[in-house]
Protein backbone atom coordinates (compact mmCIF):
# COMPACT_ATOMS: atom_id res chain seq x y z
CA UNK A 1 0.00 0.00 0.00
CA UNK A 2 1.06 3.43 -0.76
CA UNK A 3 1.41 5.90 2.32
CA UNK A 4 -1.10 9.00 1.67
CA UNK A 5 0.45 11.77 1.30
CA UNK A 6 -0.15 14.87 4.28
CA UNK A 7 1.34 17.66 1.56
CA UNK A 8 0.91 17.78 -1.76
CA UNK A 9 2.59 20.43 -3.58
CA UNK A 10 1.31 20.96 -7.74
CA UNK A 11 3.56 23.48 -9.38
CA UNK A 12 3.46 25.86 -7.02
CA UNK A 13 4.60 29.46 -7.65
CA UNK A 14 5.78 32.04 -5.13
CA UNK A 15 7.43 35.64 -5.83
CA UNK A 16 7.63 39.04 -3.84
CA UNK A 17 8.33 42.40 -4.57
CA UNK A 18 12.06 43.40 -4.44
CA UNK A 19 13.61 46.70 -3.54
CA UNK A 20 13.57 48.05 -6.83
CA UNK A 21 9.67 47.49 -7.24
CA UNK A 22 10.34 44.28 -9.83
CA UNK A 23 8.69 41.20 -8.91
CA UNK A 24 11.43 38.50 -7.75
CA UNK A 25 10.44 34.93 -8.15
CA UNK A 26 11.36 32.82 -5.16
CA UNK A 27 9.53 29.55 -6.11
CA UNK A 28 9.55 28.67 -9.96
CA UNK A 29 7.00 25.60 -10.31
CA UNK A 30 7.34 23.64 -7.30
CA UNK A 31 6.13 19.73 -6.98
CA UNK A 32 6.51 17.42 -4.36
CA UNK A 33 5.13 15.36 -2.12
CA UNK A 34 4.93 14.29 1.61
CA UNK A 35 4.17 11.04 3.19
CA UNK A 36 2.28 10.56 6.23
CA UNK A 37 4.44 9.79 9.47
CA UNK A 38 7.56 10.38 7.18
CA UNK A 39 10.78 12.69 8.48
CA UNK A 40 11.64 14.47 5.13
CA UNK A 41 14.78 17.30 5.32
CA UNK A 42 14.73 20.15 2.96
CA UNK A 43 17.97 21.03 2.31
CA UNK A 44 19.02 24.44 0.80
CA UNK A 45 21.16 27.54 1.33
CA UNK A 46 19.82 31.41 1.87
CA UNK A 47 17.32 32.52 -0.82
CA UNK A 48 16.87 28.76 -2.31
CA UNK A 49 13.29 28.98 -1.21
CA UNK A 50 13.04 26.80 1.28
CA UNK A 51 12.33 29.47 3.96
CA UNK A 52 9.21 30.42 1.54
CA UNK A 53 7.96 26.54 0.78
CA UNK A 54 7.74 26.24 5.21
CA UNK A 55 5.04 29.34 5.11
CA UNK A 56 3.24 28.21 2.32
CA UNK A 57 2.78 24.63 4.33
CA UNK A 58 0.47 26.33 7.01
CA UNK A 59 -1.34 28.84 4.63
CA UNK A 60 1.12 32.35 5.97
CA UNK A 61 1.24 32.87 2.42
CA UNK A 62 -0.95 31.52 -0.29
CA UNK A 63 1.00 30.13 -3.53
CA UNK A 64 0.71 32.58 -6.79
CA UNK A 65 -0.28 29.89 -8.80
CA UNK A 66 0.00 25.99 -8.81
CA UNK A 67 -1.93 24.39 -5.58
CA UNK A 68 -1.05 22.97 -2.34
CA UNK A 69 -3.09 20.58 -0.45
CA UNK A 70 -2.90 19.62 3.17
CA UNK A 71 -4.51 16.41 3.80
CA UNK A 72 -6.81 17.09 0.73
CA UNK A 73 -7.42 20.50 1.62
CA UNK A 74 -6.76 23.52 -0.54
CA UNK A 75 -4.54 26.10 1.52
CA UNK A 76 -6.41 28.97 -0.17
CA UNK A 77 -9.90 27.45 0.99
CA UNK A 78 -10.18 30.54 3.47
CA UNK A 79 -12.52 28.78 5.58
CA UNK A 80 -10.48 25.64 6.52
CA UNK A 81 -7.36 28.19 7.66
CA UNK A 82 -7.68 27.66 10.68
CA UNK A 83 -8.12 23.77 10.90
CA UNK A 84 -4.61 23.56 8.49
CA UNK A 85 -2.82 25.77 11.06
CA UNK A 86 -3.86 22.78 13.87
CA UNK A 87 -2.75 20.37 11.57
CA UNK A 88 0.39 22.08 10.51
CA UNK A 89 2.76 22.94 13.28
CA UNK A 90 5.65 25.54 12.61
CA UNK A 91 8.52 26.05 14.94
CA UNK A 92 10.69 29.35 13.61
CA UNK A 93 14.15 30.22 13.76
CA UNK A 94 14.43 32.76 16.81
CA UNK A 95 13.63 30.97 20.02
CA UNK A 96 12.96 34.70 21.77
CA UNK A 97 10.70 35.79 18.87
CA UNK A 98 7.87 33.15 19.01
CA UNK A 99 6.94 32.65 22.53
CA UNK A 100 3.90 34.67 23.22
CA UNK A 101 3.83 33.45 26.95
CA UNK A 102 5.03 34.69 30.51
CA UNK A 103 5.25 31.44 31.82
CA UNK A 104 6.23 28.19 29.71
CA UNK A 105 2.50 26.96 30.66
CA UNK A 106 0.95 30.03 29.28
CA UNK A 107 2.94 29.75 26.15
CA UNK A 108 1.90 25.98 25.49
CA UNK A 109 -1.61 27.26 26.31
CA UNK A 110 -1.61 30.18 23.86
CA UNK A 111 -2.48 27.78 20.58
CA UNK A 112 -5.43 26.14 22.64
CA UNK A 113 -6.57 29.63 23.86
CA UNK A 114 -6.71 30.26 20.10
CA UNK A 115 -8.93 27.52 19.09
CA UNK A 116 -11.38 28.16 22.07
CA UNK A 117 -10.59 24.59 24.13
CA UNK A 118 -12.24 24.07 27.32
CA UNK A 119 -9.77 24.97 30.45
CA UNK A 120 -10.07 21.81 31.74
CA UNK A 121 -9.27 20.28 28.83
CA UNK A 122 -6.69 22.76 28.29
CA UNK A 123 -4.47 21.85 31.47
CA UNK A 124 -4.76 18.16 30.41
CA UNK A 125 -3.42 18.78 27.05
CA UNK A 126 -0.69 20.88 28.11
CA UNK A 127 0.83 18.46 31.23
CA UNK A 128 0.63 16.08 28.09
CA UNK A 129 2.37 18.04 25.77
CA UNK A 130 4.81 19.27 28.31
CA UNK A 131 5.87 15.56 29.59
CA UNK A 132 6.03 14.75 25.88
CA UNK A 133 8.82 17.35 25.14
CA UNK A 134 10.53 16.72 28.54
CA UNK A 135 9.95 20.01 30.15
CA UNK A 136 7.42 19.56 32.91
CA UNK A 137 9.09 20.80 35.41
CA UNK A 138 9.51 23.61 33.77
CA UNK A 139 5.77 24.50 33.74
CA UNK A 140 5.85 27.29 35.64
CA UNK A 141 9.32 28.62 34.56
CA UNK A 142 10.16 32.33 32.93
CA UNK A 143 10.55 31.52 29.53
CA UNK A 144 13.43 34.14 29.04
CA UNK A 145 15.62 31.72 31.63
CA UNK A 146 15.87 28.96 29.69
CA UNK A 147 18.40 27.78 27.41
CA UNK A 148 18.06 28.28 23.47
CA UNK A 149 17.14 24.19 22.82
CA UNK A 150 15.06 24.65 25.99
CA UNK A 151 12.98 27.40 24.49
CA UNK A 152 12.56 25.55 21.24
CA UNK A 153 11.06 22.30 22.96
CA UNK A 154 8.81 24.73 24.79
CA UNK A 155 7.34 26.03 21.22
CA UNK A 156 7.49 22.38 19.90
CA UNK A 157 4.86 21.87 23.14
CA UNK A 158 2.90 24.61 22.11
CA UNK A 159 2.67 22.77 18.56
CA UNK A 160 2.04 19.25 20.20
CA UNK A 161 -0.86 20.31 22.45
CA UNK A 162 -2.90 21.42 19.54
CA UNK A 163 -2.65 17.78 18.16
CA UNK A 164 -0.89 18.21 14.46
CA UNK A 165 -0.41 15.92 12.25
CA UNK A 166 3.00 17.51 10.54
CA UNK A 167 5.26 20.16 12.59
CA UNK A 168 7.88 22.27 10.74
CA UNK A 169 10.57 23.02 11.81
CA UNK A 170 11.79 26.24 9.96
CA UNK A 171 15.78 26.17 11.07
CA UNK A 172 14.52 25.78 14.42
CA UNK A 173 18.31 24.50 15.13
CA UNK A 174 20.23 27.38 13.12
CA UNK A 175 20.56 29.69 16.79
CA UNK A 176 21.07 27.09 18.78
CA UNK A 177 24.47 25.69 20.38
CA UNK A 178 25.53 22.17 19.25
CA UNK A 179 23.79 20.95 22.61
CA UNK A 180 20.23 22.40 21.71
CA UNK A 181 20.39 21.50 18.29
CA UNK A 182 20.83 17.77 19.57
CA UNK A 183 18.54 18.20 21.94
CA UNK A 184 15.55 19.16 19.46
CA UNK A 185 16.76 17.04 16.30
CA UNK A 186 16.31 14.60 19.22
CA UNK A 187 12.94 15.09 20.11
CA UNK A 188 12.31 15.74 16.64
CA UNK A 189 12.93 11.88 15.63
CA UNK A 190 11.23 10.68 18.81
CA UNK A 191 8.50 12.34 18.19
CA UNK A 192 8.18 11.11 14.67
CA UNK A 193 8.73 7.15 15.74
CA UNK A 194 6.52 7.12 18.83
CA UNK A 195 3.82 9.57 17.94
CA UNK A 196 3.84 9.30 14.31
CA UNK A 197 3.99 12.83 13.56
CA UNK A 198 5.24 13.97 10.33
CA UNK A 199 8.12 16.13 10.23
CA UNK A 200 9.71 18.36 8.06
CA UNK A 201 12.66 19.73 8.68
CA UNK A 202 14.62 23.17 7.10
CA UNK A 203 17.72 23.41 7.43
CA UNK A 204 21.23 24.01 6.05
CA UNK A 205 23.03 21.47 7.69
CA UNK A 206 23.42 18.47 5.91
CA UNK A 207 24.24 16.63 9.09
CA UNK A 208 20.35 16.87 10.23
CA UNK A 209 19.52 15.18 7.00
CA UNK A 210 21.25 12.10 7.61
CA UNK A 211 18.95 9.97 9.26
CA UNK A 212 15.79 11.16 7.37
CA UNK A 213 13.41 9.03 5.63
CA UNK A 214 13.51 11.58 2.48
CA UNK A 215 16.13 14.37 1.35
CA UNK A 216 14.67 17.52 -0.59
CA UNK A 217 16.80 19.66 -1.95
CA UNK A 218 16.28 23.36 -3.13
CA UNK A 219 18.10 25.59 -5.08
CA UNK A 220 17.38 28.52 -6.82
CA UNK A 221 12.92 28.18 -6.25
CA UNK A 222 13.11 24.66 -7.70
CA UNK A 223 13.67 21.43 -6.30
CA UNK A 224 17.52 20.04 -7.33
CA UNK A 225 17.46 16.26 -6.06
CA UNK A 226 15.17 14.06 -3.82
CA UNK A 227 15.05 11.02 -2.61
CA UNK A 228 16.84 9.08 0.18
CA UNK A 229 19.90 10.64 2.04
CA UNK A 230 22.39 8.12 0.55
CA UNK A 231 21.21 8.64 -2.95
CA UNK A 232 21.29 12.16 -2.42
CA UNK A 233 24.60 12.42 -0.85
CA UNK A 234 26.67 10.40 -3.03
CA UNK A 235 26.56 12.88 -5.50
CA UNK A 236 28.57 15.15 -3.83
CA UNK A 237 30.22 17.11 -6.96
CA UNK A 238 26.51 18.04 -7.67
CA UNK A 239 25.62 19.31 -4.23
CA UNK A 240 28.89 20.97 -3.50
CA UNK A 241 28.51 23.09 -7.22
CA UNK A 242 24.80 24.30 -5.77
CA UNK A 243 26.79 25.43 -2.87
CA UNK A 244 25.84 23.18 -0.50
CA UNK A 245 27.60 21.02 1.90
CA UNK A 246 27.43 17.65 2.37
CA UNK A 247 27.43 15.43 5.80
CA UNK A 248 31.28 14.97 6.91
CA UNK A 249 31.66 11.62 6.84
CA UNK A 250 30.51 11.45 2.93
CA UNK A 251 33.05 14.10 3.00
CA UNK A 252 35.85 12.21 4.05
CA UNK A 253 35.08 9.42 2.00
CA UNK A 254 34.92 11.64 -1.04
CA UNK A 255 38.14 13.08 -0.74
CA UNK A 256 40.14 10.19 0.18
CA UNK A 257 38.60 8.23 -2.82
CA UNK A 258 39.61 10.76 -4.60
CA UNK A 259 43.02 10.25 -3.03
CA UNK A 260 42.65 6.61 -4.41
CA UNK A 261 40.89 4.47 -1.38
CA UNK A 262 38.30 2.36 -1.89
CA UNK A 263 35.57 2.87 0.88
CA UNK A 264 31.97 1.65 0.62
CA UNK A 265 29.69 4.76 0.38
CA UNK A 266 28.61 5.51 4.72
CA UNK A 267 26.83 8.18 5.92
CA UNK A 268 27.20 7.36 9.93
CA UNK A 269 30.72 8.30 11.60
CA UNK A 270 30.62 4.75 13.35
CA UNK A 271 30.95 2.77 9.67
CA UNK A 272 33.01 4.69 8.15
CA UNK A 273 35.25 4.53 11.07
CA UNK A 274 34.85 0.72 11.30
CA UNK A 275 35.93 0.60 7.32
CA UNK A 276 38.82 2.74 8.25
CA UNK A 277 40.18 0.52 10.69
CA UNK A 278 39.58 -2.68 8.59
CA UNK A 279 41.25 -0.50 5.56
CA UNK A 280 44.15 0.19 7.87
CA UNK A 281 44.62 -3.64 9.08
CA UNK A 282 44.80 -5.18 5.22
CA UNK A 283 47.30 -2.49 4.50
CA UNK B 1 23.29 48.45 35.48
CA UNK B 2 19.71 47.30 33.79
CA UNK B 3 19.14 44.40 36.10
CA UNK B 4 17.78 46.95 38.77
CA UNK B 5 14.72 48.05 37.42
CA UNK B 6 11.75 46.06 39.13
CA UNK B 7 8.77 47.07 36.94
CA UNK B 8 7.34 44.19 34.73
CA UNK B 9 9.57 41.86 36.58
CA UNK B 10 7.22 39.66 38.62
CA UNK B 11 8.82 37.29 41.52
CA UNK B 12 7.05 34.21 41.45
CA UNK B 13 5.70 32.68 45.32
CA UNK B 14 3.32 31.78 47.47
CA UNK B 15 2.34 34.48 49.71
CA UNK B 16 -1.43 36.25 50.25
CA UNK B 17 -0.70 38.69 47.99
CA UNK B 18 0.71 36.45 45.11
CA UNK B 19 -2.66 34.36 45.30
CA UNK B 20 -4.87 37.25 45.64
CA UNK B 21 -7.03 37.74 42.76
CA UNK B 22 -5.72 40.70 40.19
CA UNK B 23 -8.99 42.09 39.90
CA UNK B 24 -8.93 43.27 43.39
CA UNK B 25 -5.01 44.22 43.58
CA UNK B 26 -6.08 46.36 40.91
CA UNK B 27 -9.23 48.28 42.08
CA UNK B 28 -7.32 48.29 45.69
CA UNK B 29 -4.63 50.06 44.04
CA UNK B 30 -6.75 52.76 42.42
CA UNK B 31 -8.03 53.06 45.81
CA UNK B 32 -4.81 53.29 47.35
CA UNK B 33 -4.12 56.32 44.52
CA UNK B 34 -7.58 57.94 45.54
CA UNK B 35 -6.44 57.95 49.55
CA UNK B 36 -2.82 58.97 49.27
CA UNK B 37 -3.64 61.71 47.92
CA UNK B 38 -6.78 62.73 50.23
CA UNK B 39 -4.22 62.20 52.85
CA UNK B 40 -3.23 65.57 53.88
CA UNK B 41 -1.14 65.38 57.47
CA UNK B 42 1.12 63.83 59.22
CA UNK B 43 -1.02 61.04 60.52
CA UNK B 44 -2.44 60.33 57.36
CA UNK B 45 0.47 60.04 55.89
CA UNK B 46 1.73 57.69 58.39
CA UNK B 47 -0.83 55.67 58.42
CA UNK B 48 -0.26 55.19 54.61
CA UNK B 49 3.52 54.76 55.07
CA UNK B 50 2.98 52.01 58.03
CA UNK B 51 0.01 50.59 55.56
CA UNK B 52 2.82 50.20 52.77
CA UNK B 53 5.38 49.00 54.79
CA UNK B 54 2.72 45.99 55.94
CA UNK B 55 1.80 45.63 52.42
CA UNK B 56 5.64 44.78 51.77
CA UNK B 57 5.93 42.30 54.69
CA UNK B 58 2.69 40.38 53.22
CA UNK B 59 4.16 40.33 50.18
CA UNK B 60 7.58 37.97 51.40
CA UNK B 61 9.84 39.72 49.16
CA UNK B 62 13.05 41.10 49.91
CA UNK B 63 12.72 44.56 51.03
CA UNK B 64 15.72 45.98 49.23
CA UNK B 65 14.69 44.81 45.89
CA UNK B 66 11.23 46.40 46.18
CA UNK B 67 12.84 49.83 47.12
CA UNK B 68 15.01 49.43 43.89
CA UNK B 69 12.00 50.12 42.21
CA UNK B 70 11.97 53.74 43.30
CA UNK B 71 15.74 53.99 41.57
CA UNK B 72 14.14 55.49 38.32
CA UNK B 73 12.42 57.62 39.82
CA UNK B 74 14.49 58.93 42.07
CA UNK B 75 15.05 62.11 39.93
CA UNK B 76 11.13 63.14 39.72
CA UNK B 77 11.15 63.03 43.11
CA UNK B 78 14.01 65.38 43.61
CA UNK B 79 12.45 67.43 40.79
CA UNK B 80 9.20 68.36 42.69
CA UNK B 81 10.84 68.56 46.05
CA UNK B 82 12.78 71.01 44.80
CA UNK B 83 10.09 72.66 42.57
CA UNK B 84 7.98 72.73 45.75
CA UNK B 85 10.65 73.88 48.31
CA UNK B 86 11.15 76.98 46.05
CA UNK B 87 8.16 77.70 44.95
CA UNK B 88 5.52 76.62 47.37
CA UNK B 89 4.46 79.51 49.92
CA UNK B 90 3.14 80.41 53.10
CA UNK B 91 3.94 80.12 56.80
CA UNK B 92 6.88 80.62 58.72
CA UNK B 93 10.24 81.87 56.58
CA UNK B 94 12.63 79.42 57.37
CA UNK B 95 15.50 80.64 55.28
CA UNK B 96 15.75 83.80 53.14
CA UNK B 97 18.41 85.42 50.43
CA UNK B 98 17.27 88.61 48.44
CA UNK B 99 13.72 87.68 47.04
CA UNK B 100 14.49 83.86 47.75
CA UNK B 101 12.58 82.36 50.10
CA UNK B 102 12.33 78.86 51.72
CA UNK B 103 9.05 78.89 53.55
CA UNK B 104 7.30 76.23 56.10
CA UNK B 105 4.36 75.48 53.81
CA UNK B 106 7.02 74.34 50.87
CA UNK B 107 8.85 72.40 53.10
CA UNK B 108 5.93 70.35 53.80
CA UNK B 109 4.43 70.26 50.87
CA UNK B 110 7.69 68.68 49.67
CA UNK B 111 7.83 66.15 52.28
CA UNK B 112 4.56 65.33 51.53
CA UNK B 113 4.77 65.12 47.95
CA UNK B 114 7.88 63.22 47.88
CA UNK B 115 5.95 60.18 50.37
CA UNK B 116 2.68 60.06 48.18
CA UNK B 117 5.10 59.57 44.94
CA UNK B 118 7.24 56.90 46.73
CA UNK B 119 4.41 55.18 48.05
CA UNK B 120 2.66 55.01 44.78
CA UNK B 121 5.54 54.11 42.95
CA UNK B 122 6.42 51.06 45.30
CA UNK B 123 2.62 50.33 45.46
CA UNK B 124 2.48 49.72 42.05
CA UNK B 125 5.84 47.44 41.92
CA UNK B 126 4.37 45.59 44.75
CA UNK B 127 1.27 44.57 42.04
CA UNK B 128 3.86 43.52 39.15
CA UNK B 129 6.20 42.07 41.49
CA UNK B 130 3.65 39.93 43.04
CA UNK B 131 1.06 39.28 39.95
CA UNK B 132 2.17 37.60 36.48
CA UNK B 133 2.01 39.51 33.65
CA UNK B 134 -0.96 37.11 32.30
CA UNK B 135 -2.36 37.56 35.52
CA UNK B 136 -2.48 41.12 35.57
CA UNK B 137 -3.73 41.69 31.79
CA UNK B 138 -6.04 39.00 32.06
CA UNK B 139 -7.32 41.01 35.72
CA UNK B 140 -7.48 44.47 33.55
CA UNK B 141 -9.11 43.03 30.43
CA UNK B 142 -11.82 41.35 32.89
CA UNK B 143 -12.28 44.24 34.91
CA UNK B 144 -12.14 46.98 31.36
CA UNK B 145 -14.85 44.13 29.22
CA UNK B 146 -17.70 46.67 29.82
CA UNK B 147 -16.02 49.06 28.14
CA UNK B 148 -15.88 46.63 25.35
CA UNK B 149 -19.73 46.87 24.46
CA UNK B 150 -18.68 50.66 23.66
CA UNK B 151 -15.92 49.55 21.49
CA UNK B 152 -13.04 50.12 23.43
CA UNK B 153 -10.78 47.23 21.59
CA UNK B 154 -10.37 45.78 25.22
CA UNK B 155 -8.78 42.38 24.54
CA UNK B 156 -6.02 44.35 22.09
CA UNK B 157 -4.94 46.44 24.50
CA UNK B 158 -4.77 43.44 27.09
CA UNK B 159 -2.32 41.21 24.41
CA UNK B 160 -0.68 44.18 23.97
CA UNK B 161 0.35 44.71 27.78
CA UNK B 162 1.00 41.71 27.89
CA UNK B 163 3.21 41.23 25.33
CA UNK B 164 4.70 44.15 25.91
CA UNK B 165 5.58 43.03 29.54
CA UNK B 166 6.68 39.72 28.20
CA UNK B 167 9.43 41.23 25.90
CA UNK B 168 11.42 43.56 28.67
CA UNK B 169 13.71 40.84 29.66
CA UNK B 170 14.37 40.07 26.48
CA UNK B 171 14.87 43.58 25.36
CA UNK B 172 16.69 44.32 28.48
CA UNK B 173 19.30 41.58 27.72
CA UNK B 174 19.58 42.84 24.06
CA UNK B 175 20.68 46.18 25.22
CA UNK B 176 22.81 44.62 27.68
CA UNK B 177 24.68 43.62 24.69
CA UNK B 178 24.54 46.34 22.49
CA UNK B 179 25.87 48.21 25.25
CA UNK B 180 28.70 46.23 25.44
CA UNK B 181 29.41 45.82 21.77
CA UNK B 182 29.45 49.37 21.44
CA UNK B 183 31.96 49.43 24.42
CA UNK B 184 33.76 47.69 22.60
CA UNK B 185 33.89 49.67 19.66
CA UNK B 186 35.07 52.59 21.89
CA UNK B 187 31.60 53.94 23.08
CA UNK B 188 31.61 56.17 26.17
CA UNK B 189 28.55 56.32 28.37
CA UNK B 190 29.53 57.40 31.35
CA UNK B 191 31.34 60.86 30.84
CA UNK B 192 30.18 64.15 29.43
CA UNK B 193 27.65 66.66 30.07
CA UNK B 194 23.97 65.33 29.93
CA UNK B 195 23.49 66.55 26.58
CA UNK B 196 26.01 64.57 25.44
CA UNK B 197 25.44 61.13 27.01
CA UNK B 198 21.70 61.79 25.85
CA UNK B 199 23.51 61.85 22.12
CA UNK B 200 25.18 58.50 23.16
CA UNK B 201 22.38 56.70 23.70
CA UNK B 202 21.63 57.13 19.87
CA UNK B 203 23.37 54.14 18.58
CA UNK B 204 21.68 52.04 21.26
CA UNK B 205 18.39 53.13 20.73
CA UNK B 206 18.47 52.68 16.77
CA UNK B 207 19.81 48.85 16.99
CA UNK B 208 17.15 48.00 19.69
CA UNK B 209 14.77 49.96 18.00
CA UNK B 210 15.64 47.98 14.45
CA UNK B 211 15.79 44.15 16.17
CA UNK B 212 12.20 45.30 18.07
CA UNK B 213 10.79 46.17 14.88
CA UNK B 214 11.81 42.79 14.08
CA UNK B 215 11.16 40.62 16.96
CA UNK B 216 7.33 41.99 16.18
CA UNK B 217 7.57 40.75 12.55
CA UNK B 218 8.36 37.31 13.76
CA UNK B 219 6.37 37.06 16.74
CA UNK B 220 3.21 38.27 14.82
CA UNK B 221 3.75 35.39 12.16
CA UNK B 222 4.53 32.35 15.16
CA UNK B 223 1.04 33.88 16.27
CA UNK B 224 -0.73 33.45 13.61
CA UNK B 225 1.11 30.30 12.43
CA UNK B 226 -0.65 29.08 16.22
CA UNK B 227 -4.07 30.23 14.95
CA UNK B 228 -4.30 33.30 16.70
CA UNK B 229 -7.10 35.52 15.31
CA UNK B 230 -8.32 37.93 17.74
CA UNK B 231 -10.24 37.68 21.04
CA UNK B 232 -13.77 36.27 19.50
CA UNK B 233 -14.06 32.53 20.54
CA UNK B 234 -11.11 32.42 22.49
CA UNK B 235 -10.48 30.74 26.09
CA UNK B 236 -8.44 31.33 29.09
CA UNK B 237 -6.03 28.47 30.38
CA UNK B 238 -7.06 29.58 33.96
CA UNK B 239 -10.03 31.75 35.18
CA UNK B 240 -10.14 34.23 37.96
CA UNK B 241 -11.79 33.19 40.76
CA UNK B 242 -12.30 35.56 43.91
CA UNK B 243 -11.55 33.99 46.99
CA UNK B 244 -11.41 34.38 50.92
CA UNK B 245 -8.13 36.88 50.10
CA UNK B 246 -10.30 39.00 48.41
CA UNK B 247 -12.91 39.15 50.21
CA UNK B 248 -10.43 40.26 53.09
CA UNK B 249 -8.87 43.21 50.83
CA UNK B 250 -12.43 44.46 50.30
CA UNK B 251 -12.28 44.44 53.79
CA UNK B 252 -9.07 46.28 54.20
CA UNK B 253 -9.84 48.41 51.65
CA UNK B 254 -12.90 49.64 53.76
CA UNK B 255 -11.51 50.27 56.75
CA UNK B 256 -8.07 52.14 55.30
CA UNK B 257 -10.77 54.70 53.69
CA UNK B 258 -12.80 54.99 56.36
CA UNK B 259 -9.85 55.75 58.61
CA UNK B 260 -7.92 58.13 56.43
CA UNK B 261 -11.05 59.74 56.21
CA UNK B 262 -11.49 60.58 59.80
CA UNK B 263 -8.01 61.64 60.25
CA UNK B 264 -7.75 63.74 57.18
CA UNK B 265 -8.03 67.34 57.95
Amino acid sequence: MKPENLLTFSDVTFSYDGEEGQRVKVLKGVDLSIAKGSFVSVLGHNGSGKSTLAKLMNALLLPEGGKILVSGVDTKDGEMIWEIRRHVGMVFQNPDNQIVGATVEDDVAFGLENMGVDPKEMRNRIDEALLSVGMEKYALAQPYRLSGGQKQRVAIAGIMAMRPSVIILDEATAMLDPQGRQEVMHLARRLNREEGITVVNITHFPEEAIDSDRVIVMENGEVLMEGHPAEVFSQVDRLQQAGLDVPFVVRVRHELIAKGYDLPFELHQEELVEHLCRLLLTR
Amino acid sequence: MLQNIAIGQYVPGQSFLHRADPRSKLLFIVLFATLVFLGNNTITHSILIGFTLFTILLSRLSFTYILKSLKPVWFLILFTVILHIFMTKGGTVYYQWGSFTIEEQGVRQAIFISIRLGLLILFSSLLTLTTSPMDLTEGLERLLRPFGRIGVPVHEIALMMSIALRFIPTLMEETDKIIKAQTARGADFTSGNLVRRAKNLIPIAIPLFISAFRRAEELALAMEARGYRGGVGRTRLNKLQFTWRDVAIAVVAAALTFVIWWWRT
